[in-house]
């Protein structure tokens, strides 16, 4: 387990790099100075090599990329102050530094992912597991077209009609807001609900109908039948046997969209206009921020790296057919 | 349906005093495509101790029969009517608690594949014991203990450790083994084993099939043995009964019907067999033709589009129209006269198996 665990992170470093070279790289391809943002209108040359001077965007390309990378190492220090490691560098646009940044927009993006990871999992694996077992009968086919219908929906589609119908016709609740859960737990709860709902809905669909495809396999699998012949009850076979073999796709795609979940819910995000890692990199872009984008690319890609490595080491939980020795 | 059924009810005394009896078994599944005529009018019966091996090809109804014993197929989509007693308890209508206490307990059944029949989620142990737990209300250690006490028993060395094994690190001789601890766990009166040894190489085959007859004599279990292999079935059964398209077509002691078999295609399946010892020049004679749609059964006798003895049937009676009657205890379904069953068998048969 732990060579495992080892040869998997030197893997994801190395991804790691690879993914800032390629950043880092990408950002220089795009034909617009980054300093004339910076400029403002009356731009003269002699200020935008002043800008470029401050920003460092005066050195070679490899020049740029061997700093930065040895500011995320041992940290940098810039004209506002020492930047400890891991240093993203400071921000173009607003001078801050881009690590306090992040970490300042975390806390939202982890709640919107943590709460609606609840919720998908909770409904789309139990109506999955209702569907399956009700397998051909009016429940299974209405909640399978149900999950048919709301897979092909968008969070940008029903977010604005949830809302319309929620808060501006009707004022049940008032617009998604993000309060820090240490501030007050049921502000939390309460301003997150409608991202968490409209944003499970989706991922729901796509759960229920794995869950229910996957039960549907495994129900008729051998191993399933002789548990049912040596007299253990249904749900028994259904629980301990058929549930057990369908965990691991499911467990599979679950790791996909957490990574790409934390790594900031973009549409999520702009849609209910909350300000989180999605709305940052977005941000970043428009904005020709390279600190900033760096960033969070490096922040996003760590997540789905992490998610990755425990799926796998989960996947020898599940199965003792890939358990590691 | 209901009296086409009526009018062919081959003569069925009730299988009093037997300890399994089956009488009237009609299997049928909704498909898509129709329904499934997977078992019609079957009836037969098996004592204690004794062996019934149950011959056919694929699709013949054999494995649809047992799982109809232990009540395995989906209530939603199958019609099972006839009557099936266990040792005086009526199966065919028990509830789903009543089948669940006798499945693995007083019944059980050996699967054809050890490779996919194991989960491989659990420890071999553990898959052991659960129906132990189940069926007894042993606690974890005491069913950990039968468990080893079964692997022993099948003769899997060093028992202790390899409980705790999983069934990928089992080699199929090995699982099958496992298997068969498992099915026999609770002391079943009535084993099923459905082509347990199909999936093994020979020299394993024969060692399964000795523990097989050990444990029948240790136990004094019934077993149906379900294979499509005879040299097989001459090893392990008292009676056989071959099936063909969902019905049996022939009964008897395994001497009778191995020995002096009556319907064309128990000739067929014997002709097709290859054997130790025979003439090396004497070609194997498979049955031409393919096995019978179950949607749609031909009419008459079942296995006339296959039979090359249909136009020597005496005038009156006609292979495509009228249905042959198994009779009851020794006897063959088919309307060819008796004389010219051991004629034909005796004079163009024997001479094909060398």
């Amino acid at each position: 387990m732990f060579k495992f665990l080892l040869r998997r992170s030197v893997g994801a470093f190395v991804i790691l790099i690879l993914i800032s070279a390629f950043t880092f790289a990408m950002f220089f391809a795009i034909p617009q100075d980054p300093a004339l943002l910076a400029c403002g209108k009356n731009c003269t040359p002699q200020n935008l090599a002043i800008i470029h001077e401050n920003l460092g965007l005066d050195k070679p390309i490899t020049a740029q990329y061997w700093e930065f990378m040895k500011g995320v190492v041992a940290g940098r220090d810039f004209a506002v102050g020492h930047c400890d490691a891991p240093c993203f560098g400071v921000s173009f646009n607003n001078d801050q530094m881009v690590w306090d940044t992040i970490i300042d927009r975390l806390p939202l993006t982890v709640s919107l992912t943590v709460g609606g990871l609840v919720l998908f999992l909770t409904l789309g694996l139990g109506a999955g597991m209702i569907a399956a077992r009700n397998k051909g009968t009016m429940i299974d086919k209405t909640f399978s077209s149900a999950s048919l219908v709301l897979s092909s929906m968008q969070i940008y589609f029903l977010g604005p009609i949830v809302l319309g119908a929620l808060v501006y016709s009707t004022g049940w609740l008032s617009a998604p807001k993000y309060v820090p859960i240490t501030e007050n737990p049921a502000a939390w709860f309460v301003g997150l609900l409608i991202p968490w709902f409209v944003m499970s809905l989706i991922f729901t669909a796509n759960y229920t109908r794995m869950s229910r495809s996957t039960l549907i396999e495994q129900m008729q699998e051998d191993h399933v039948r002789t548990a049912k012949a040596k007299g253990m009850s249904e749900r028994y076979v259904f629980f301990r046997y058929a549930w057990r073999g369908s965990l691991t796709p499911i467990v599979t795609i679950l790791g996909i969209d957490l990574g790409a979940l934390l790594g900031g819910a973009i549409v999520t995000e702009l849609t209910f206009s909350l300000a989180g890692v999605g709305r940052l990199a977005v941000d970043s872009v428009l904005y020709k921020d390279l600190p900033l984008t760096m960033g969070v690319m490096l922040v996003s890609a760590a997540f789905i790296l992490l998610c990755n490595l425990v799926v796998d080491a989960v996947y020898g939980f599940i199965d003792p057919r890939v358990r590691l020795s | 349906m209901t009296t086409l059924t009526k009018t062919e009810g081959a003569p069925s005394p009730t299988g009093a005093g037997s300890f399994l009896s089956v009488r009237d078994l009609h299997v049928r599944f909704s498909t898509e495509d129709g329904i499934v005529k997977a078992v019609n009018n079957l009836s037969f019966d098996v004592e204690r101790g004794k062996t019934l091996g149950i011959v056919g090809e694929s699709g013949s109804g054999k494995s649809v029969t047992n799982l109809a014993i232990l009540g395995l197929h989906n209530p939603r989509s199958t019609e099972i009517t006839g009557e099936i007693t266990l040792d005086g308890q009526e199966l065919t209508g028990a509830s789903e608690k009543t089948m669940e206490s006798l499945r693995g307990n007083k019944m059980a059944m050996i699967f054809q594949d050890p490779l996919t029949a194991l989960s491989p989620y659990y420890t071999i142990g553990r898959q052991i014991g659960e129906p132990f737990r189940k069926h007894t209300g042993a606690s974890k250690r005491e069913a950990r203990e039968r468990a080893i006490e079964m692997l022993e028993k099948v003769g899997i060395p060093h028992p202790k450790t390899r409980v705790d094994d999983y069934p990928h690190q089992f080699s199929g001789g090995m699982r099958q083994r496992a298997m068969i601890a498992m099915a026999l766990v609770c002391d079943p009166d009535l084993l099923i084993a459905d082509e347990p040894t199909t999936a093994l190489d020979v020299t394993v085959q024969a060692q399964i099939l000795d523990l097989l007859k050990d444990l029948q004599q240790e136990f004094g279990s019934a077993i149906i043995f379900i294979t499509h292999d005879l040299g097989v079935i001459a090893n392990m059964a008292d009676d056989i009964m071959v099936m063909y398209g969902g019905r049996a077509v022939e009964r008897g002691t395994t001497g009778e019907v191995l020995r002096a078999p009556q319907h064309p295609y128990t000739w067929g399946l014997l002709s097709s067999m290859p054997r130790l010892g025979g003439d090396v020049s004497q070609k194997l004679r498979p049955i031409e033709g393919t096995p019978p749609s179950l949607l749609n059964p031909p009419s008459g006798c079942p296995f006339h589009p296959r039979c090359e003895f249909k136009d020597k049937v005496p005038g009156g009676v006609s292979c495509t129209g009228d249905r042959p009657l198994l009779p009851e205890g020794r006897g063959a379904a088919c309307h060819l006269t008796p004389e010219q069953k051991r004629t034909y068998f005796i004079e163009q048969i024997k001479p094909r198996l060398g």
